[in-house]
Parts: C-alpha cells; sequence; structure tokens
C-alpha cells in the first residue's frame, strides 16, 4: 500500500486546489449574484 | 467590481472548430458503436470471432470502450466546450492554432488507438490500454488543450464565470492528473511496457483513475454542456443557479474518493473498501440535485417535450443521469457488489450512463448545434423522432437484458444446496443460461445504431441544404475591463510561453511522482513469501495481456463460501505482489484464473486454446487457433526480466543475463509434457507453450503453501 503515500497526496492537492478555487471565487464575487447568471446565458 | 463600466466590442467566434469536433465526434460515435454491435453478437454468437487475431473479442473490446469514451464522448465534450466557453467568456478561443492543434492531435491519437490497440499493444488496465508513446501524446495534446482553455478564461470579456464553466475546469485539471499517474509506465520497447504499479497498488491506482475518467470525462464534462444547452434549448434559466452551484462542489469534492468500489471484497485492505463505498453512497446527494435542477428547469415548459425532439433527448439524458447515478451508489454497497461485481449487471449500468447520458445528451446537443453553424433549419424532425424512439428502445432492450443477465448469473454462482455444494459447478451452466439476453442485448445495441445512422442521414441533409458557413460575429458588452489596453490584452501574444510554462510543470511534476516510485522495490519483496514469474511465464503473461484474457476472466477469489468452493481459497495482497500490471479483472464472462494453475494438465490448456468446444462442449470462448503457429519472443526478454527487476521484481542478474535461455529450456519441458500427454510435437517455440506455462503458474507461486489452500469441494 505504499503507494497511498503518493495517493493521497495527490487526491489532497487536487481537493485543496478545488478549495483554493472555491475561495477565490467567493472572494471575486463570482457567487454574490445567484440569480441573474442563469438569465445573462440566453443571449447571445 | 468598480471596473464595470459597460462597453459594447465585437468579436468573431471561431466556429470552424466546433464545425470539425463535431463531424469528428460523428464519425467516431459510428465506429464505435458497430465496434460495440460486433463485440456484443460474438459474445452471443462465438464464431463471429472468426479466428481473426485483430478482431477477436479480447482485443475489440477495448478498441470499443477507448472509441466510445476518447473518440466519440471526448469529440462531443470539446465540440460543446469550444463552442459554449466562447459565448459565456464573450471572446474568440485564445488562440485558432492551438485549437488546430488540439483537434489534428486528438484525431491522430484516436487513429493511433485504433491500429495499436486491435494489433495487441495494450497495457492490460481497463480504460488505459493504449501504450506508453500514444500516453505521451495525449499527455501534449491535453496540456496544449488547457492552455487553449484557461487562456481563453484569461482573456475573458464577462466577469462572472457560469457554472458550466467551472465543471470544465474540473474535468481539464483532473482529467490530466489521472492520466499522467496512472500511466507512469517503463518502455521495454517501442510500443512496450510495464507500469511501475503492481498488485494491490496497481489495482488502486488504475480504479482510482478508472472510477474518475467516468466522473471527469463522463459526468462532469457532460454536466458542465447540459448546464449550458439545456437552458438555451428550452430559452428558459436553470431551475436554480444556487442548486448547480452547490451541485458542482459537492461532486468535485466526494467523486475523487469513490474509486475503491470497484474493489469491493478483493484484497484490497477492508478500510479502503469501506471509504470507497460511503463516499459512492454520498455521491446520491449533488448527483440527484443536479437532475432535479436540470428536470426541473423545464418547469412550466413541460409541453416542449412534445415539439421539441431537442427537449426530448436531452429530459431522458437526464432521466437516465438520474437512473445510472442512482445505481452506482446501490451497487457500491458490499452486499449488493457481491452480486452484481463481475456479471452484466456492471456491463447495463455503465451503457445506462453511455448510451442514455452521454450519447443522448450529445445527440441533443448536435441536433442544436448543426442548425446553427450551418445556418440552415434541421432537415427533419420527424427522422429525430424516429431516432429517439430507435435509441430510447435500443437502451431500454440493452440495460433490461444485462440487468435480468447479471443478476441471474450472480445467483446461480452463489446458488449453494442444501449439502454445502454448488447447484451449479460447471461455470458454463450459468453462461449458457444467459446467451438468450446476449441476443436480446445485441438486438438493443443494433437498434441504437439504427437510430444513430438516422442522424447521420437527418444531419446529412441539413448539412447539404446550408448554403452559408461562416463564423458567428457579435457585438457585446465587456464588463471587465474598462479599456482594451489593459488586462487580458497584453496576454493574447503570450501562447508559446504559457505552453512551454505548462510542460515545464507537467514535467517537473512527473519527476517528483516517478522518484519516489523508483525506490519502491526497497519496501517490498524482502518478505513476500512469493516467487517471481519464470521468464517463460512472464512471455506468456505478456499473450495474455495482449489477447486481452482479462476482459472475460478475472484473478481475484473473494471471500465467499461460494467462490472459495468454485476456485479455491481467497486471493491474498501478496501473491499479486510482482503483478505489473495486475491482472485482477472486473468482469467474469468466463470463469476466474487465479487459481487455474495445475487443475487441468498442459494438453487440456492445448486443445482448448485451439478449439475450447474440444473440452468445454458449450464454451463460448474464441478459439486462438494462431497461439499454435506464432512463434515466442524470447530474445526480448532480457530487456523485459531487466525492467521487472528494476521496478523490484526480485531476479538475479543471472536470470536477467540469461531470460531467453532459461524461457527456451522451460519451454522445451513444457513442449515435451504436451507431446507425452498424446499432443502435436515440436511446439517448443510457440507462443502457445509460453502461454501454458503461464496459466500453470496462477496460484502456484507461495513458496510455502498455507493450510487453508488445502481446502477442497466434497461431493
Amino acid at each position: 500500500m505504499i503507494v497511498l503515500y503518493l495517493m493521497i497526496p495527490i487526491s489532497l492537492a487536487l481537493g485543496i486546489g478545488f478549495v483554493g478555487a472555491f475561495v477565490w471565487s467567493v472572494r471575486n464575487g463570482q457567487m454574490d449574484d445567484t440569480e441573474t447568471p442563469a438569465h445573462r446565458i440566453l443571449e447571445d | 467590481m468598480n471596473e464595470t463600466i459597460s462597453r459594447l466590442e465585437e468579436v468573431t467566434y471561431d466556429d470552424a472548430i466546433v464545425r470539425k469536433f463535431l463531424l469528428a465526434c460523428m464519425v467516431f460515435a459510428g465506429v464505435a458503436f458497430a465496434a460495440g454491435l460486433l463485440a456484443a453478437l460474438q459474445l452471443a454468437f462465438f464464431p463471429l470471432n472468426m479466428e481473426l487475431p485483430w478482431l477477436t473479442f479480447g482485443r475489440l473490446r477495448p478498441l470499443h470502450t477507448n472509441a466510445a469514451i476518447f473518440a466519440f464522448a471526448g469529440n462531443a465534450i470539446f465540440a460543446g466546450i469550444y463552442h459554449s466557453t466562447q459565448r459565456l467568456l464573450k471572446t474568440r478561443m485564445y488562440s485558432d492554432r492551438l485549437s488546430a492543434i488540439h483537434f489534428w492531435g486528438w484525431q491522430l491519437i484516436i487513429v493511433a488507438a485504433a491500429i495499436s490497440l486491435p494489433l495487441g499493444f495494450s497495457q492490460g488496465k481497463e480504460y488505459a490500454e493504449l501504450e506508453w508513446p500514444i500516453d505521451i501524446a495525449i499527455t501534449l495534446i491535453w496540456v496544449i488543450f488547457a492552455v487553449n482553455f484557461f487562456g481563453t478564461l484569461a482573456i475573458r470579456r464577462e466577469k462572472h464565470m457560469y457554472v458550466a464553466l467551472w465543471f470544465y475546469i474540473a474535468t481539464i485539471v483532473t482529467v490530466a492528473v489521472l492520466h499522467i499517474v496512472n500511466s507512469i509506465e517503463i518502455p521495454w520497447s517501442y510500443m512496450n511496457s510495464y507500469p511501475v504499479w503492481a498488485g494491490v497498488q496497481d489495482a488502486l491506482v488504475q480504479w482510482w483513475y478508472g472510477h474518475n475518467a467516468v466522473a471527469f470525462f463522463l459526468t462532469t464534462p457532460f454536466l458542465g454542456l447540459m448546464y449550458y444547452y439545456l437552458p438555451k434549448a428550452a430559452n428558459r434559466p436553470v431551475y436554480s443557479y444556487r442548486l448547480s452551484i452547490i451541485h458542482f462542489w459537492g461532486l468535485v469534492f466526494i467523486y475523487i474518493w469513490a474509486g475503491p468500489h470497484h474493489l469491493l471484497y478483493t484484497s484490497l485492505p477492508e478500510w479502503a473498501q469501506t471509504l470507497g463505498m460511503i463516499f459512492s453512497i454520498m455521491l446520491w446527494a449533488p448527483s440527484w440535485g443536479g437532475m432535479i435542477n436540470g428536470l426541473l428547469t423545464l418547469r412550466g415548459a413541460w409541453h416542449l417535450l412534445r415539439t421539441d425532439p431537442i427537449i426530448k433527448f436531452m429530459v431522458a439524458a437526464l432521466t437516465f443521469y438520474g437512473m445510472a447515478t442512482f445505481e452506482g451508489p446501490l451497487l457500491s454497497i458490499k452486499s449488493v457488489s457481491a452480486i452484481g461485481h463481475y456479471t452484466d449487471w456492471i456491463v447495463g449500468h455503465v451503457h445506462a450512463g453511455a448510451l442514455g447520458w452521454n450519447g443522448f445528451l450529445s445527440f441533443a446537443m448536435i441536433y442544436y448545434l448543426v442548425p446553427k453553424l450551418w445556418k440552415t433549419k434541421l432537415y427533419s424532425d420527424r427522422l429525430a423522432n424516429v431516432h429517439f424512439w430507435l435509441g430510447f428502445l435500443g437502451i431500454v432492450l440493452y440495460y433490461v437484458s444485462m440487468v435480468a443477465a447479471g443478476i441471474t448469473q450472480g445467483l446461480m454462482w452463489k446458488a449453494i444446496g442444501p449439502e454445502g455444494q454448488l447447484v451449479y459447478p460447471d461455470f458454463v451452466e450459468t453462461v449458457v443460461r444467459i446467451v438468450p439476453l446476449y441476443w436480446a442485448r445485441a438486438l438493443g445495441g443494433a437498434f441504437f445504431l439504427g437510430g444513430f445512422m438516422v442522424m447521420c442521414y437527418n444531419v446529412y441533409r441539413t448539412i447539404a441544404a446550408s448554403t452559408e458557413v461562416s463564423n458567428e460575429t457579435v457585438r457585446v458588452r465587456n464588463t471587465r475591463y474598462s479599456s482594451a489596453g489593459e488586462g487580458h490584452r497584453a496576454l493574447e501574444g503570450m501562447v508559446t510561453v504559457f505552453s512551454v510554462l505548462s510542460l515545464i510543470a507537467i514535467l517537473v511534476g512527473s519527476v517528483i511522482e516517478i522518484y519516489p516510485t523508483l525506490s519502491l522495490h526497497s519496501y517490498i519483496a524482502k518478505t513476500a513469501n512469493i516467487d517471481p514469474y519464470s521468464p517463460l511465464e512472464i512471455a506468456g503473461r505478456d499473450i495474455y495481456i495482449r489477447e486481452g484474457c482479462y476482459v472475460c476472466h478475472s484473478q481475484q477469489i473473494r471471500p465467499m463460501v461460494s467462490e472459495v468452493l468454485r476456485y479455491g481459497s481467497p486471493s491474498t495482497m501478496e501473491e499479486s505482489i510482482y503483478d505489473h500490471p495486475f491482472q485482477w479483472g472486473s468482469k467474469r464472462t468466463g470463469p476466474d484464473l487465479a487459481r487455474v494453475g495445475k487443475k487441468y494438465p498442459d494438453l487440456w490448456h492445448f486443445r482448448h486454446m485451439v478449439d475450447p468446444r474440444s473440452v468445454v462442449e458449450k464454451s463460448i470462448m474464441p478459439s486462438y487457433s494462431w497461439l499454435v503457429k506464432d512463434k515466442t519472443d524470447f530474445l526480448s526478454l532480457r530487456k523485459k526480466v531487466s525492467v521487472l527487476r528494476n521496478l523490484g521484481v526480485p531476479y538475479s542478474p543471472e536470470q536477467v543475463a540469461q531470460a531467453d535461455r532459461l524461457a527456451e529450456e522451460q519451454a522445451k519441458s513444457v513442449a515435451q509434457a504436451i507431446h507425452d500427454q498424446g499432443g502435436p510435437e515440436g511446439l517448443e517455440r510457440r507462443e502457445i507453450v509460453a502461454l501454458i506455462a503461464y496459466l500453470q503458474a496462477l496460484g502456484q507461486k507461495e513458496k510455502q503453501p498455507r493450510p487453508t489452500d488445502q481446502v477442497t469441494v466434497k461431493e
């Protein structure tokens, strides 16, 4: 099960990466408006 | 956010690349479906293997799965991503050149796969069969795709990133990581290699990859496409944007841990199995959140289901998504897996997802995009409806027959009579019982392929009627930057720089990953109570992998009464410690082979490979008569054994230096045994001898057999 020493860090790195992306998206205001984005894509 | 001064700018989208990916998707869909139908027919009627090495089931099945996943679904994803990303970000793709390299590179990879898989170049790991030069090409092209996509994100004119884009991001990042980790391998020729992982380690890496290939190649990108194309097709906003955000983050955090549910009851440590099971069950919530979100988008517009074939396909796709993601966690519960694993139930489950979810969503997208991209109307709504019903009928036939076959066979394998004996001791009895269902499945596949051909005709007529093909130009509001000279404009000339930087990052990452694996051998071997395979057995094992035996035979006995009675004591972790790659398998169309060694005489195996019906009357296994003609490649054994030694398999330097001679000696004695038992003479240089040596070694490599090995079936 030596491979776990590789896989757990990689999986955690992915997870932490996603947490980072989540934090960025909140700070960047990506989640501020949960209503208009759904409408905006309808107009090209 | 204080800079959201709106300005009108003109953008010309690159739709030519979308048209290319779309047509490639349709071409390879045809190949994937036709290969699948032929494979299905081969299981119902073995003579269709035609004794052609390159068309036999064991080589055709990897061709079918790789074509369906990477060629059909892959090109569908790329078409959708290139089309929707430009519109969601209100910008043309970052670099037309990178788009073109991505397109042609990916098609070349597919062609290389379509040639190398039938020729038998295989790593013996499901959905990761492609050999090392192609693996490297996939990595390079994927990086180019990533640079192009993230470059487009960087130069976007729309500050807000719609949820579909998040699904695309997760796809690109995770697929890269999965592919690289699972493909770390050491070549022993220009087209062959051994993975650095072995046994249980390889099993864990492979199913971490395999499960997440489903998650991040067949689920997240298609969810992204659903979140864009369903609202567009219905012309109404998604039911809850808030739910879509929860859906996304829930999925990406849970999916990555669910892989071990493919290894329930194997010799993987139990805690890892339980972990995989728990995370799989947790997936119920976000998956169904997404399905409900999609379906409720149509609230108040259900009449479209009657009139609009695109909506019809999408609703069916979402329903199949809901079905498959309900069934997946169900099958991940250990007691359900005990019946379903290794049976056709899993095959049915996979196809509910692949045909229903990926297939129908791709078809919906194609029906939506073709008229838009060729600036015309769909030739016939009627034919699209015909396609829908043919396809739908096909999937239902496929799914119902396979679940029935799986549960029937699973219960027959487990059936134990009042005196504690197996009710169906002959494996082939359980096969004969489900052959009619194999016919029903093939019929379902034929319906699905027929529906697809109707679509091809419809699309052909639509495109033929098109008079104008051009890229769409629109005026958009820039909500991100106040002047054109700022920010993203500076990035536009930096395609090469970004590509090179990404490559370096990937290379550094790979080195960091490979380094610890090179010292792996210091951790294993010393205490192992296992002898490695002899050089001849290694040659035979490579034939076993080349012919794709693992797609129908497992090498993993589960700790259950019925399995111990049928196959012998449960497999241990140690037994496959030197298996590069592991060959535990995932499906038993034929019986498990973990302890087949010494069960039958050599001559039995010889006759069985030449004509399986000569020893097992009702067998559906293909004949492998070419193994009697083709010669064993003794010379490459030195290289092979040397690579394995470097990976930690305890061969002595003498064994490496004399690998070919040792193999020839053993081959002589096996050939002599076959001759003594009444078989033909002079087989020592033929491949069949190497294969028989390997089969006879299975389950025989323990240095000191343990008392539990004495378990026998008493009548």
